[in-house]
């Protein structure tokens, strides 16, 4: 089972989806059929109305509604919501199709009435072994409807300002070694060093020392700095000024110092 | 690459909302087709925009715009690359008359293994229930208790009753049949994935039931009263079974893919909207099957003349028969068009 599904495209663009896990697409699961459960028994209730005027009527339509709900929920949530159900949505996953082409009605539809063979014996078995052993994670209406099921990661930009504002950056005295940190470094180990921030106050002491030692040796063998620009440095210290370059154009922090200092000249 | 990002990003954002926008209005109104000048505006902005994730990819320090892009493009690849027949406007009575019966005779041959495997099933039961007594009790559900017994019992008791033992209860028992009828064939479509196996064992049995109670009605010589109660019910839910046993073959076919050298995928894919039509229809006329069942079936003579339900149920089969296939020169004339081409 790969955890990735990488697209290329003719263009030569190549993005990737991070495929969903049995786990999260069993939480899901579990929340959709509370869903399923109580949008049942909701319908059931509403049409047990009808019985004042016959209640052989309302039990049918009882009986209907429940079956619909029960086969149509996905579909429906599905169809609705580009790939989602409650469950889904919770969980942020999304169905997909397998080539990253438009879902189609029928993708749906087939994903979800073929579950029947997924569920064999009993408790998802047929599909969780045959999701363990896909390529693409991909249970048995998945694989018959040529969809997979990806995580969508929440994107949420960080504060910048609150997390690096205030704090003089020794390093940017150094503009060629700037611009240098800033080719080498990745776009992973970029994200890495600005989550380490972000989270440092959930770190254990320990770990988070830890941490910051071992990302700073790091991205002190993409770019030296001279010693006097690092000296009795921090290692915490030295990512937060090694992410205020990565994050922080040169051209914004000036316009920033440019805009404080005006501010100030006007407010004497 | 070092680019200058801020200018950079002032340049090409007017492109990234235009594809935004672009997208958004396709994805609200999936049945709207694009003009000539607006799909070649389409497929510009989304080369730019490949482009400039091209170019940012490799710049560190923006990882936001990187995945923002990255979103952009897969879902303009989607649209772009999408060579299926884009989702027209649903036309039920379209879909219905039309498509079902197409998407029936263009697999009837999956329809046929279906039906012989059933017609095997109705003679391992016949011949079941004429050398073994207790072959009944043995294979028949309990939902089938009451043809454990004598049928000629049954038959006498049933054409006695004077007051309708249904009454009060029609529409629930319409439900019920529809619903579990509707269920099993589902699960005769989904055991397809088994490789068909659970599909033809599925099969198999509902002939197996079939054929033992019919011929423990012929043998007590009930054979009117037996075509009197299945045929108005039977004539439409036997089919629909078998409909969706054809649907299951199909998937397992395309899964050996024995004398189809496309991969896996590509044959499961081609599949797809063929099998979506052929259980919506099917469970269309489980519907009908489950009215006609509750509201007719269950009464006889006196009530209705067995005459009369016979009739109705080989009306309701010849109604099919032409329904699914009628349409069989219309199919062939593009094959012919293409041959004389």
């Amino acid at each position: 089972m790969n955890s990735e599904l990488r697209i290329r495209t003719p263009e030569g663009i190549t993005f990737a989806y991070q495929l969903a896990g049995p786990v999260a697409r069993c939480m899901a699961w579990g929340v959709d059929l509370l869903a399923i459960i109580a949008l049942g028994q909701g319908v059931s209730t509403l049409f047990a109305v009808f019985g004042l005027v016959s209640p052989d009527f309302a039990t049918a339509l009882s009986m209907i509604a429940y079956f619909v709900v029960s086969i149509g929920y996905g579909v429906f949530t599905e169809w609705a919501w580009r790939g989602q159900t409650v469950g889904k949505r919770i969980m942020r996953l999304r169905v997909m199709d397998a080539q990253g082409l438009r879902l189609q009605f029928h993708q749906i539809l087939m994903r979800n009435l073929l579950r029947f063979a997924d569920l064999l014996p009993g408790c998802y078995l047929v599909g969780g072994v045959a999701m363990l052993l896909s390529r693409r994670a991909q249970r048995l209406g998945d694989l018959a409807a040529n969809t997979v099921v990806v995580h969508i990661p929440k994107h949420a930009e960080p504060d910048l300002d609150q997390l690096l504002a205030g704090k003089f950056n020794s390093l940017r005295q150094f503009p060629h070694l700037e611009a240098r940190l800033r080719q080498r470094a990745t776009p992973e180990e970029t994200r890495l060093a600005l989550q380490s921030l972000v989270r440092r106050d959930d770190l254990e002491p320990a770990a988070r020392v830890r941490l910051f030692a071992d990302l700073a040796e790091h991205f002190k063998t993409l770019t030296a700095f001279p010693a006097e620009a690092v000296e009795a440095m921090p290692d915490e210290q030295y990512i937060r000024n090694v992410v205020d370059i990565l994050f922080r154009p040169r051209g914004a922090v000036e316009g920033k110092a440019r805009t404080a200092i005006q501010g100030e000249v006007v407010a004497s | 690459m070092i680019i200058d990002l801020p200018r950079f990003i002032a340049t090409e954002r007017p492109s990234w909302t235009e594809l935004e926008k672009t997208l958004d209005r396709l994805q609200a109104e999936p049945g709207r087709a694009l003009t000539l000048d607006e799909a070649k505006r389409f497929h510009f902005l989304y080369q730019k925009v490949s482009a400039d994730l091209g170019r940012i990819a490799t710049f560190a320090s923006e990882p936001e715009l990187r995945l923002y892009l990255e979103a952009l493009t897969a879902r303009a690849y989607g649209e772009i690359h999408e060579t299926r027949e884009r989702g027209r406007r649903f036309r039920p009575a379209r879909w219905f008359f039309t498509e079902f019966p197409r998407v029936f005779r263009k697999h009837a041959g999956a329809f046929w293994v279906s039906t012989i495997i059933t017609f095997v099933g109705v003679l391992f039961g016949a011949l079941a229930v004429t050398l073994d007594d207790e072959a009944k009790e043995a294979v028949l559900p309990p939902m089938f208790a009451n043809h454990l017994g004598d049928p000629a019992k049954r038959v006498a008791m049933e054409e006695k009753a004077t007051k309708d033992r249904a009454a009060g209860q029609h529409s629930t028992f319409a439900s019920q049949l529809m619903t579990n009828n509707i269920g099993v064939s589902i699960k005769a479509l989904a055991f397809g994935l088994t490789f068909g196996i659970l599909t033809i064992v599925l099969l198999f049995y509902n002939g197996v039931i079939l054929g033992l109670v019919a011929i423990d009605y012929i043998l007590a010589g009930q054979t009117v009263f037996l075509l009197g109660w299945l045929l108005p019910h039977g004539a439409i839910e036997i089919p629909a079974i078998l409909i969706a046993g054809q649907g299951g073959l199909m998937i397992g076919q395309a899964l050996i893919g024995y004398g189809d050298r496309a991969p896996l995928a590509d044959r499961l894919r081609a599949l797809g909207p063929d099998l979506a039509t052929l259980i919506g229809g099917v469970a269309v006329m489980l519907v009908w099957a489950g009215f006609v069942e509750s509201f007719l079936s269950q009464y006889h003579e006196p009530v209705i003349p067995y005459a009369v339900k016979i009739a109705f149920g080989c009306v309701e089969l010849a109604v099919l028969i032409w329904f699914l296939g009628s349409g069989r020169a219309k199919d062939d004339a593009p094959a012919a068009a293409e041959v004389r081409a």
